[in-house]
């Protein structure tokens, strides 16, 4: 057993038995970093800043000062800032961006005690649904289909973390999901990944993509350790006006709580076509499983589901545009030369922006142009109501709901590049939470017919993550998946 | 409503980014594409329906007016791409 291999928790009780120190384990995890290149999850590693992070770290267990997460070395998405190392959003025009300053969430892991390994890939500026729009290059998925060597895609965006707990190159890492960027790369690596209620986790210091829909999270190894995790990044911080004022249990007391007595509503709706067998035998195992545990299953309908995506393609584009519309060359970023102001202004933004990002902007653009508003902008605000109303509406019959997580297992890289719906309709299961601001969990279930991993989703109301997690860790105990990925970077 | 490449050449203007005009034509299409497939919202009766801009049901937070952070130029332009004794060096917009 390698010190890699633990769960964050076992990770954690070890350090505080003195089995080993925080110096020993993060050390095993850069050993495996530097063998794991091949994978593009880490475009940035900070072996000395751990180390050192580590000894301090051990230093403060050997006066009792010992945090939650003391001694635990994480990986974080580059589109948290932090202070003194380089962040990216994984963008050209931010290629030499240094913040002066750490994301509320990445200094309460700091604040626990964690230690940081270094800056995990994803999408350019979270955009895309399989990690191929990183201006360093696509992260692969640890996982490949039995008996084949084709590269598949880890899933995306934040397809760095998910690979990076898939092949143990962490204990956890953090990340963000607008649409499913946590949730479909967690189902796609056979991790847990979840997305809390919006406003949990303060989105200072996170660069923005669609303000009223991004939120940060984890992806761990185990539903205990995503709890952990999320205990540590949620809190009120009152530099995100949005941010929740109220207070963080500890979720992982919630963990391996009775699930009896709990409705458990199964949406009919997410059902698409094309979906494999396997994924609906999947989501009718998971039901079974909650109806051993004692949970009453309840069918409901979420009639508006099929709007959600298109809704979801002009309200988040429509808030990158003026999100990203920051990115002017003046202040910081790239900036290219022109012969007066807006040729400056320009050739930056088509310098520094990738074809997926400005496909975006420019959507965003057209549907808050004059003349448009209305028809566009407006109409999807109006379909968002809808289909949070729908959700209102389950809330009277039950008390989570289980879904699949994605219509599909990972695919091979390039296979969807070239069609921007058929990589939307990735998220077509995880973006109507986003779209409510409601917890969703995804967590690994089962393995399908090529031996990919495949996820289920817990959706929970408002606020309600204590029962998410007790849902997820029923799910998780009766599933019984252990499978990970077969070493071979 | 049909996207065109005089609609796209506007946006692009609009959104500051520089487009070949070889690009008008196919991002037309791939825009269409995207909008014609989003046009099913028409679908959805949203009468009386009010846009929901906010997930969160609580006001916006008031706080003191007062400076929290500042006087710290160097902070501030430290990833400039040109700066001089803490200013950030800007192209001459008015003759």
């Amino acid at each position: 057993m390698s010190l890699t291999n633990l769960t964050l928790k076992a990770a954690i009780d070890g350090l505080a038995a003195r089995e080993f120190t925080s110096v020993e384990l993060t050390r095993a995890h850069i050993d495996a970093i530097e063998a794991a290149r091949g994978l593009n999850a880490y475009i940035l590693e900070t072996p000395d800043k751990a180390i050192d992070m580590a000894a301090k770290s051990d230093a403060r267990r050997a006066l009792g000062e010992a945090g939650p997460l003391e001694g635990a070395p994480l990986g974080v998405k580059d589109l948290f800032c932090t202070n003194g190392v380089r962040t990216t959003a994984c963008s050209k025009i931010l290629e030499n961006f240094v913040p002066t300053y750490e994301s509320t969430v990445t200094s309460q892991l700091w604040r626990d005690g964690a230690v940081m390994l270094g800056k995990l890939n994803l999408d350019q500026f979270a955009m895309g649904s399989s990690n191929e729009t990183s201006y360093f290059g696509p992260v692969t998925n640890p996982w490949r289909a039995q008996g084949s060597t084709k590269a598949l895609t880890p899933g995306g965006s934040s397809g760095g973390s998910a690979a990076a707990v898939a092949a143990d190159l962490c204990l956890g890492a953090t990340a963000t999901d607008t649409g499913g960027s946590i949730r479909q790369p967690a189902a796609f690596t056979g991790t847990v990944g979840i997305k809390p209620t919006y406003g949990r986790c303060s989105r200072w210091g996170v660069v923005a993509f669609a303000s009223s829909l991004d939120q940060a999270g984890p992806i761990a190894k185990t539903v205990e350790d995503a709890a952990l995790l999320l205990t540590s990044m949620s809190g009120h911080d009152p530099k995100d006006s949005t941010s929740l004022d109220i207070p963080v249990p500890d979720f992982t007391q919630f963990v391996g709580k009775s699930v009896k007595g709990l409705k458990i509503g199964i949406p009919k709706e997410y059902r698409v076509d094309n979906m494999p067998a396997e994924i609906e035998k999947l989501w009718q195992d998971g039901i079974a499983w909650l109806k051993e545990a004692g949970c009453e299953i309840v069918d409901i309908s979420l009639p508006h589901t099929k709007y959600a995506l298109p809704a979801y393609y002009i309200v988040a584009p429509a808030e990158a545009s003026s999100n990203l519309a920051r990115y002017d060359g003046m202040r910081y970023g790239l900036r290219e030369e022109g012969a007066n102001l807006t040729e400056i202004y320009e050739n930056t933004r088509a310098s520094g922006f990738g074809d997926e990002v400005k496909r975006r902007i420019l959507i965003g653009t057209y549907v808050l142009s004059a003349g448009y508003y209305d028809a566009y902008y407006l109409k999807a605000l109006k379909v968002r109501r809808r289909i949070a109303e729908d959700f209102d509406n389950a809330w009277t019959k039950c008390d989570a709901i289980l879904t699949p997580t994605a219509p599909s297992a990972a695919f091979g890289l390039g296979e969807n590049s070239n069609d921007p719906i058929a990589m939307y309709l990735n998220d077509v299961f995880t973006v109507t939470t986003n779209l409510a601001g409601l917890p969703g969990l995804s967590l690994p279930a089962g393995l399908d017919a090529n031996g990919l991993p495949l996820g289920l989703q817990i959706i929970g109301k408002p606020l309600d993550e204590a029962t998410v997690f007790s849902v997820a860790g029923a799910v998780e105990k009766a599933a019984g998946f252990t499978a990970k990925a077969e070493k071979w970077w | 409503m049909a996207i065109d490449a005089a609609t796209v050449r506007k946006v692009a203007r609009l959104a500051r980014i520089a487009t070949p005009e070889e690009r008008l034509e196919p991002l037309a299409q791939e825009l269409n594409g995207i909008m014609t497939w989003i046009e099913q919202l028409a679908e959805v009766d949203t009468d009386g329906c009010e846009p929901l801009t906010s997930v969160v049901a609580a006001g916006l937070p008031l706080r003191e007016d007062v400076v929290t952070m500042g006087g710290d130029p160097a902070r501030v332009t430290s990833n400039a791409p040109k700066s001089i004794n803490n200013f950030f060096v800007v192209p001459k917009v008015v003759e």
